[in-house]
C-alpha cells in the first residue's frame, strides 16, 4: 500500500514536469491585422505588463499611462508590473496557453526574436504602432525585427559603460578613467594599494563578459556566416583579460550568487572604485552612500578598449503586442503613444534612461536630465547583438563557464570550448 | 505525516477491495453489486487521480518519444498559425540523455545529495525525537520550535538562507568575522555550495522526521522497556534492541518518502544556488527544469528527463521494498 504512495508521489512530480505542455489546436484561418482604424473611435481594454523596476521606475510609467488615458478616454489601460526576472517565462506560458497573456509587453531586446519565431507576437508593419520608423536608432530597431517583419517597437536603449568613483580614482593618482584594458588593470591595482578600496567590482554574468570579448575583436556568434565564434582566439583573449583581472587582484574575487547585487552594493557604498553597468543603475547608484551627497563624484565613461576596439552590448526594451490580443487596435495605439519621441523624452528626463529615437534627445524634457547626455559617449560603443530566436539560450552555458572561471575551477580557454560545444547543441546547422 | 497515510489508504482502498474478491469465489456481477458502496466511495479519488496523474503521465511518456519543442508544436495565436511538425523519434531522447556526460555526473551528485540528506534527516530527527520523548520542562515549547522550519514554505526558507549565506553581506559570515574567523564563500565555491544546500535541506527536513519518529516512539509498548529494565539491560541495549526495531515500521516508510522528496527537492537547489557555481550543485530535477524552461522550451527532452527520473525512483522503491521483505517486514 505504501509503495502506491511513492508511485503516486513520483508520478505527481513527473506530472508537474510535463503538464506544462499544452495541447495543439487545430489551425484556423487567421484574420489579417486591422491596418488603420480611426484613432478616436478605438475603444477597449489594454493590459500592459511593465517589467521596469517597480519602485524606482514604475511610477514614471504609470504616470504616462494616465496621460494616455486622458488622450484616449475610450481605452482603459490595465497596468501590471511584472518582475523582469520572471516576465519572460510568465509571458511564454500565458501566450502559449492563450489565457492570461497581456495585450502589450515590455520585452527585453533579446526576447523579441524568440517570441516572434514562436508566433506569440503580432507583426506591426503597416499598423499604428510602427510610427515614424525612420526616427529610430538602427540597432534597437533591429532588435524588433524578425524574418524581415517588425514585431516590436523600441522603448529605451542602453549599453554597458564604465562607472567610476572619481574620488577613489583621484586618491589613486588617476584623474581620468581608464581607456584600455591595461589601464583598467593598472588603475584598479593603484586604487587597491593607494585608496584603500577594491579596484573593479565584477558581476559574474555572461552579459557582462561581452565588453571584454568585443574589445579583443571576438563575439559569441557570426550570424552572417552562421559560425560559432565564442571559442575563437579573439574571444578567448577577451575572457583571459577577465581571468587576469581576478588573478592579479585588480578585481576582488567576485560573488557567484547574487553577483549583480553584491557588485553594485560594493560600488555604491564606495568599497569598490569601478564597475561595468548600464544606465538602468543610475537612480540606484546615486542613492548609494558614495554618491548620495556628492552626485558629481559619480563618473560615467565608455567601456575600456581592448586590442581591437571598445565595444559593449546593445540592450534595452521594446514594446511588443500579443498576437492573441482581443484589443489589437487599442494596443497599437498604446504602443504608438508610449514609443513616441515625446514619451521617450519624458522617460529619459525622469529616469535617465536613453531614448531609442534620435529626435527625443533634442527635446527639452530629455535635456533636463544630464545623465542622458553623459551616456551618449558610452552609447557610441554599442555593438548589435545577434537577434536570433536562440539568443536567450546563449547566456546560460557562458554563465556556467564564467562561474567556473571565477571560482578558479577552470581556465578561460577550456571554458569557452565547452561553451562552443553547448552552442553546437543549441544551434542546428551552425559551424565552429 | 498523518495526511500522507490517510491519502495512501484512500488510494490503496480499491486495491485492497480487489485483493479480497477471489477469496469469496463469486461471479463478477455480484461482486459489483455487493461492493457497490465501496466502489462509489473510491470513484472520485480514482477519477481525480486518472485525470491529474494518469493523463499527464501518459502524455509525458508520449512526448518523450517525439522531438516536440515549443517551436514545432502546432498552435494558432491570433493571426499567427504555426503548423505541427514534430515527429515520433523513438528512444533517441533517452539515448541522448543516457550517453551524455552530463547525465552521469548529475546522477552521481543527486545520489550523494539524497543519501547524505536522508541520513542526516533520519539521524538528527531520531536524536531530537529521543530527547523530546522524555519528560522535560517546556517540552511542548521545544517541540513547537523544532517544527517551525517545516511550517514555513520551503521557498521562503530557501530565500532567507540565501541571504544569510551571502559571502560579502550575509549574516553568517558577519558572525564569523565578528569572532575573528575568516568568512567562508558558502555559495560561491563548488564544495561549500554543496555543503550549504545540504545544510539548508537538512534544516528543512528534520522536523518531519522528528515528528514521524516521535509518533513511532510513542507507539512502542512501555512494557518492553520495563521488562528490559528488570533484566538489567543498559540504555544502549534498550535503544539497540527495543527502540530501533520498534521504529522500523515508521522508519521504513519515512525513509522511502524522504528519499523520494529529497531526490526531487527542487526549491532548495534552485533558489539557494541556482545549480551553481558552474552547474556544480545541479541535481537531476533542476537540470530537467532548465531543459524545459530555458529559451525555446524543449518538451520532448524534458519529458524524457521526467520519465527517467520517475523510472529511477520506481526502481529504487521496488528494490527497497524487496530488501525490507527479505528481512521479514510485512510491508
Amino acid at each position: 500500500m505504501r509503495r502506491r504512495i511513492s508511485a503516486v508521489a513520483a508520478a505527481a512530480a513527473l506530472a508537474l514536469a510535463v503538464s506544462a505542455c499544452g495541447g495543439e489546436d487545430t489551425a484556423t484561418q487567421p484574420s489579417a491585422p486591422a491596418g488603420s482604424a480611426n484613432a478616436a473611435d478605438v475603444s477597449g481594454q489594454v493590459t500592459w505588463w511593465d517589467t521596469s523596476d517597480a519602485t524606482n521606475e514604475g511610477p514614471a510609467f504609470q504616470e504616462l499611462v494616465k496621460e494616455f488615458q486622458a488622450k484616449y478616454p475610450k481605452i482603459t489601460v490595465n497596468y501590471v508590473n511584472v518582475p523582469f526576472a520572471d516576465a519572460q517565462n510568465k509571458f511564454k506560458t500565458a501566450a502559449q496557453s492563450g489565457s492570461g497573456a497581456p495585450d502589450v509587453l515590455r520585452a527585453e531586446v533579446g526576447w523579441v526574436a524568440e517570441f516572434a519565431s514562436l508566433g506569440y507576437l503580432a507583426p506591426l508593419d503597416g499598423t499604428q504602432a510602427l510610427d515614424a520608423p525612420e526616427d529610430f536608432l538602427p540597432s534597437p530597431l533591429g532588435s524588433g525585427k524578425y524574418d524581415g517583419k517588425t514585431y516590436a517597437i523600441p522603448q529605451v536603449t542602453d549599453t554597458l559603460g564604465l562607472l567610476y568613483n572619481k574620488e577613489l580614482l583621484k586618491k589613486a593618482g588617476h584623474d581620468a578613467p581608464p581607456k584600455t584594458f591595461e589601464e583598467l588593470k593598472q588603475v584598479a591595482l593603484d586604487v587597491k594599494s593607494k585608496a584603500g578600496a577594491e579596484g573593479l567590482a565584477l558581476n559574474v554574468d555572461a552579459y557582462f563578459l561581452l565588453p571584454f570579448i568585443y574589445g579583443e575583436g571576438g563575439d559569441l556568434l557570426d550570424v552572417n556566416t552562421k559560425k560559432i565564434t565564442v571559442a575563437s582566439p579573439q574571444s578567448v583573449a577577451g575572457v583571459k583579460v577577465v581571468e587576469d583581472l581576478i588573478k592579479s587582484g585588480a578585481a576582488p574575487k567576485p560573488a557567484i550568487q547574487d553577483s549583480y547585487t553584491n557588485a553594485e552594493t560594493a560600488f555604491k557604498e564606495g568599497k569598490a572604485a569601478m564597475i561595468f553597468n548600464g544606465p538602468w543603475s543610475n537612480t540606484s547608484n546615486l542613492d548609494g552612500k558614495a554618491f548620495k551627497d556628492d552626485p558629481d563624484n559619480f563618473g560615467i565613461a565608455p567601456v575600456p578598449a581592448g586590442s581591437a576596439k571598445a565595444g559593449s552590448p546593445t540592450g534595452g526594451h521594446d514594446y511588443a503586442v500579443y498576437a492573441g490580443s482581443k484589443n489589437l487596435d487599442a494596443s497599437y495605439l498604446f504602443v504608438k503613444f508610449m514609443a513616441s519621441a515625446e514619451t521617450q523624452a519624458k522617460v529619459a528626463g525622469k529616469l535617465g534612461l536613453l531614448p531609442a529615437r534620435p529626435s527625443a534627445y533634442d527635446l527639452p524634457e530629455a535635456k533636463a536630465n544630464d545623465m542622458v547626455a553623459r551616456w551618449k559617449e558610452p552609447m557610441a560603443a554599442a555593438v548589435e547583438r545577434p537577434w536570433i530566436p536562440e539568443g536567450g539560450q546563449l547566456f546560460q552555458p557562458l554563465l556556467e563557464g564564467y562561474q567556473q572561471m571565477a571560482t578558479g575551477e577552470n581556465a578561460a580557454e577550456p571554458v569557452l570550448q565547452n561553451v562552443a560545444k553547448a552552442y553546437q547543441g543549441l544551434l542546428k546547422g551552425w559551424s565552429l | 505525516m498523518t495526511t500522507q497515510v490517510v491519502d495512501g489508504s484512500a488510494a490503496g482502498a480499491p486495491a485492497r477491495g480487489r485483493a479480497r474478491r477471489p477469496k469469496g469465489g463469486r461471479g463478477g456481477g455480484s461482486v459489483l453489486a455487493r461492493h457497490w458502496y465501496a466502489w462509489a466511495m473510491c470513484a472520485p479519488v480514482v477519477i481525480v487521480t486518472l485525470v491529474l496523474v494518469g493523463y499527464p503521465l501518459v502524455r509525458g511518456v508520449y512526448l518523450s518519444l517525439t522531438d516536440a519543442t515549443e517551436a514545432n508544436m502546432g498552435r494558432t495565436i491570433g493571426m499567427n498559425v504555426i503548423p505541427s511538425t514534430y515527429e515520433f523519434v523513438g528512444l533517441s531522447n533517452y539515448t541522448a540523455i543516457v550517453t551524455s556526460a552530463e547525465f552521469l555526473s548529475r546522477l552521481g551528485w543527486t545520489v550523494v545529495w539524497t543519501v547524505v540528506c536522508v541520513a542526516l534527516h533520519y539521524g538528527i530527527g531520531l536524536g531530537l525525537a529521543l530527547m523530546l520523548n522524555r519528560p522535560l520542562r517546556f517540552r511542548s515549547a521545544y517541540r513547537l520550535m523544532l517544527v517551525l522550519p517545516w511550517a514555513v514554505p520551503a521557498f521562503v526558507s530557501a530565500f532567507i538562507w540565501r541571504y544569510l549565506l551571502n559571502g560579502e553581506y550575509g549574516v553568517v559570515n558577519a558572525m564569523l568575522r565578528a569572532v575573528g574567523l575568516p568568512g567562508v564563500s558558502w555559495l560561491d565555491d563548488p564544495l561549500w555550495a554543496k555543503v550549504s544546500v545540504i545544510t539548508v535541506n537538512v534544516w528543512l527536513g528534520v522536523p518531519f522526521m522528528m515528528l514521524a519518529i516521535l509518533g513511532g516512539l510513542q507507539a512502542i509498548p512501555r512494557e518492553q522497556y520495563e521488562a528490559a529494565e528488570v533484566d538489567g539491560a543498559t540504555p544502549w541495549d534498550k535503544f539497540r534492541h527495543i527502540t530501533l526495531p520498534g521504529l522500523r515500521p515508521v522508519a521504513s516508510t519515512v525513509i522511502l518518502l524522504g528519499t523520494i522528496w529529497t531526490f526531487n527537492q527542487f526549491p532548495v537547489i534552485y533558489l539557494v544556488t541556482r545549480g551553481g557555481p558552474g552547474g556544480s550543485s545541479e541535481i537531476l530535477v533542476t537540470y530537467a527544469y532548465r531543459q524545459a524552461f530555458e529559451g525555446i522550451r524543449n518538451y520532448s527532452g524534458s519529458a524524457a528527463w521526467g520519465v527517467l527520473i520517475l523510472a529511477l525512483l520506481v526502481i529504487l522503491a521496488v528494490g527497497y521494498r524487496r530488501a525490507l521483505r527479505r528481512q521479514g517486514e510485512a510491508w
